[in-house]
């Protein structure tokens, strides 16, 4: 099918008439005579969202997750790409595993879905897996991580931080020093006190930021923090940059809105690693992505079932699902409060991440010829979040019952409308 | 009031009011006939996940007092290890008509689920959640130190009380904190910082390192259980060291004031943190905590499970 979509508001603030013509955009007039007109008047385009950090549970827990589920959850979240990250079961620690993972998605075909590998094999952080085998696979994997875990060894670190620059890749540390966060269920602070749940320092993850970046300054290589959390941590990545250390940072639109406060009830919806800190974090964390320090907002979408969530805080698992919601978020919490235009979110929900993952055919904004990945938000419009009614196969969102803006209209992948409201 | 999950739940009145019950129903504790029947037909369940003899033979003792039909679910573990988790235990419970659930749990914020999610409609009472809060525990306490030193007055006013010891991993220390400086007690935390809370200097206490500063000062000392493993975790040196420092022993025993007052929620390591011939002394209100512990009991039951007048269970 192709199409032309009418009074198209770039994050430019200019307004065109986009034509798509097999899965690329063309000017109007190479349109031939069968075609869809769209008329996105009162809407805002946006190039397609990259998430850099999602979790689909397949292989090993499809009953929170598949492949397919979670890709139809990020097309109607407007995200075109999406990085599978690589604590499954089994891990994507091997060429078979990532492959398997990123035909899943071409089948799925609803958005791209690019293997994260991990650092080390089966998370364990005790040696290195077959980065190279993963690099060269048909996934062609740029990004390692052994999320959900820290590299804590920092030989190993240094080691997977020089391996990776064979081939042009980044290292996404899950900054978390195990010791510090021994059975740690929350930030540490007055609400941990009171609650009596063992708390979770922010030097936890501000010591291993702190190293790590020392280990790129002297490897040379690509680092990339994963979900930041604190106001420490970025105040140190903004002195890596300065620096010029090559880091990138990410950080969820969880943290962006959320605090410690929610935990009040022990209702472990609001469980998650790393976990949710103080007001005066959440505006230095929307300081920093307005600033770039923080360069992207990733979503850490992490499905778990019901009866994972519904129990006493400290059985539960940690994490929330998030494709959904992220733009919404984003809007709610750094357009609306001024701190960012629609430059700056199709740059840190688009092009960052597509520059940092290397994924050539996203965060590319409407050039002819360039593969059609966008998402058209209705910015006129609020909406109530409700679990019962997304895409994901698992219902632990966060904001069940939010009232939150814009709502998605329209998601086009490689030319393909895969998602309309 | 329907049910007791924190000391946050109830105003200073309230606690009064559980406080002067509790010594009305002590009466008739101390008669010849010390049966009431004024919960008679009502279902009570001790659902314990987590061993603890007396607390839970307090309540048993307290329902059965009262007339109540008492069922003890003892489950060893939760969902945290393997076995029925906590919402299929309730959602049991809740079909045998459960009147209350008092609750004992490892984990922090458990009766809170309970009670929240609506998976029960009976009241939650929190016999200790992990280290969280202990609210029976705390009323308890507060009612040991009226009646020795409350000089007749309905709250603690101008009293000062030391709690001694692992406050960070305490329920008990947390509960006590929040009843006793509601009712108007001043409390000073003493522990090694390693014991203590993050964040503890917005709670409404004081800290003091050092035992020794206070303990001329203080009208009542509250020794904590020291667990054996916090050792192994390097929270301090070595048992010896601990109780050099925050040991109750004879020689701090004969500097604190006249008549103050020595308690321990038990069970006691006797030679930690306090010695045998201090737990044993004649200021050692320790196992008149215990009979106390019953009588609070009654007095929550009688009052979240709404029985007959006091007067008129006092006179059948």
């Amino acid at each position: 099918m192709n199409y032309l979509l009418k009074n198209s508001l770039l994050p430019s603030g200019e307004k065109i008439d986009l034509a798509i013509l097999d899965g690329h955009y063309v000017t109007a007039s190479l349109l031939p005579a069968q075609y869809e007109t769209i008329d996105l008047v009162g809407k805002q385009v946006l190039p397609g969202l990259v998430d850099l950090h999602t979790h689909l549970r397949e292989p090993g827990s499809e009953e929170s997750e598949t492949v397919a589920t979670g890709s139809a959850a990020a097309a109607r979240g407007g995200f075109t790409a999406i990085s599978a990250m690589a604590n499954t079961s089994p891990v994507a620690d091997t060429a078979g595993v990532v492959e398997q993972v990123f035909r899943l998605g071409q089948n799925a075909g609803l958005c791209d879905v690019f293997p994260i590998g991990a650092v080390t094999v089966g998370l364990a952080g005790l040696e290195l897996s077959e980065i190279g085998a993963m690099a060269d696979s048909a996934a062609r994997v740029r990004i390692f991580s052994d999320d959900g875990k820290c590299v804590a060894n920092p030989l190993l670190m240094r080691r997977a931080l020089e391996y990776v620059k064979r081939f042009d890749g980044v290292i996404a540390q899950h900054a978390q020093d195990p010791e510090l966060t021994k059975d740690a269920q929350m930030n540490e602070g007055l609400m941990s006190a009171q609650l009596g749940l063992k708390g979770w320092p922010a030097v936890a993850e501000e010591a291993i930021i702190a190293r790590d970046l020392l280990l790129a300054q002297l490897t040379q290589s690509r680092l990339h923090i994963c979900h930041v959390t604190t106001a420490g941590g970025v105040e140190l990545i903004r002195w890596g940059k300065a620096r010029g250390i090559k880091v990138s940072a990410e950080v969820t639109p969880h943290h962006l809105l959320l605090t410690d406060d929610y935990a009040k009830d022990y209702d472990p919806i609001f469980k998650v690693n790393p976990p949710l800190r103080l007001e005066s974090d959440v505006l230095a964390l929307r300081a920093g992505l307005a600033d770039g320090t923080i360069d992207v907002v990733a979503t850490d979408h992490a499905p778990h079932s019901a009866e994972s969530k519904d129990c006493e805080w400290s059985a539960a698992s940690f994490g929330m699902v998030g494709l959904e919601t992220a733009l919404s978020i984003v809007i709610k919490t750094m357009v609306n409060t001024g701190l960012l235009d629609f430059n700056g979110v199709a740059d840190r929900l688009s092009i960052a991440p597509a520059l940092i993952g290397r994924y050539e055919n996203h965060g590319r904004l409407f050039e002819l010829g360039s593969p059609a990945n966008l998402t058209v938000v209705d910015l006129s419009r609020n909406w109530i979040v409700d679990r019962d009614l997304m895409s994901t196969r698992s219902k632990n969102t966060p904001f069940h019952g939010f009232e939150l803006p814009g709502v998605i209209t329209h998601t086009f992948f490689n030319g393909k409308l895969v998602f309309s409201e | 009031m329907k049910n007791l999950l924190s000391i946050n739940d109830i105003s200073r009145e309230e606690a009064i009011l559980i406080l002067d019950t509790a010594s009305e129903l002590a009466k008739i504790s101390d008669g010849p006939m010390k049966k009431l029947p004024t919960l008679r037909g009502r279902t009570i369940v001790n659902l314990f996940a987590e061993d603890s003899t007396r607390t839970r033979i307090s309540f048993e003792a307290a329902a059965k007092r009262l007339s109540a039909d008492v069922i003890n679910f003892a489950s060893k573990g939760s969902s945290l290890s393997k076995g029925e988790s906590l919402k299929d235990t309730a959602l049991t419970l809740q079909a045998m008509g459960a009147d209350a659930v008092i609750i004992r749990h490892p984990a922090s914020g458990a009766p809170a689920r309970l009670a929240k999610n609506e998976w029960m409609s009976g009241s939650v009472i929190n016999a200790g959640d992990g280290t969280h809060e202990h609210p029976s525990q705390a009323l308890l306490d507060a009612y040991t130190i009226r009646k020795h030193l409350g000089k007749g007055s309905s709250d603690l006013s101008g009293l000062r009380v030391a709690i001694v010891g692992d406050v960070l991993h305490s329920r008990v220390a947390r509960s006590n904190v929040l009843l006793l400086t509601k009712l108007g007690a001043q409390v000073t935390l003493v522990a090694p910082p390693t014991l203590l809370p993050h964040a503890i200097e917005n709670w409404p206490v004081s800290i003091d390192y050092n035992f020794d500063n206070i303990i001329e000062e203080v009208d009542a000392v509250m020794m904590l259980r020291v667990q054996q493993e916090r050792m192994a975790d390097s929270y301090f040196p070595s048992a010896r060291e601990y109780a050099r420092y925050y040991g109750l022993n004879r020689d701090r025993m004969n500097r604190m004031k006249a008549d103050a007052i020595i308690m321990h929620p038990g069970p006691m390591n006797r030679g930690l943190e306090i010695t045998a011939d201090v737990a044993d002394s004649a200021r050692s209100v320790i196992v008149e905590q215990v009979s106390n512990g019953v009588s609070i009991r009654m007095a929550i039951l009688y009052i979240l499970l709404g029985g007959a007048p006091i007067e008129s269970g006092i006179n059948s």
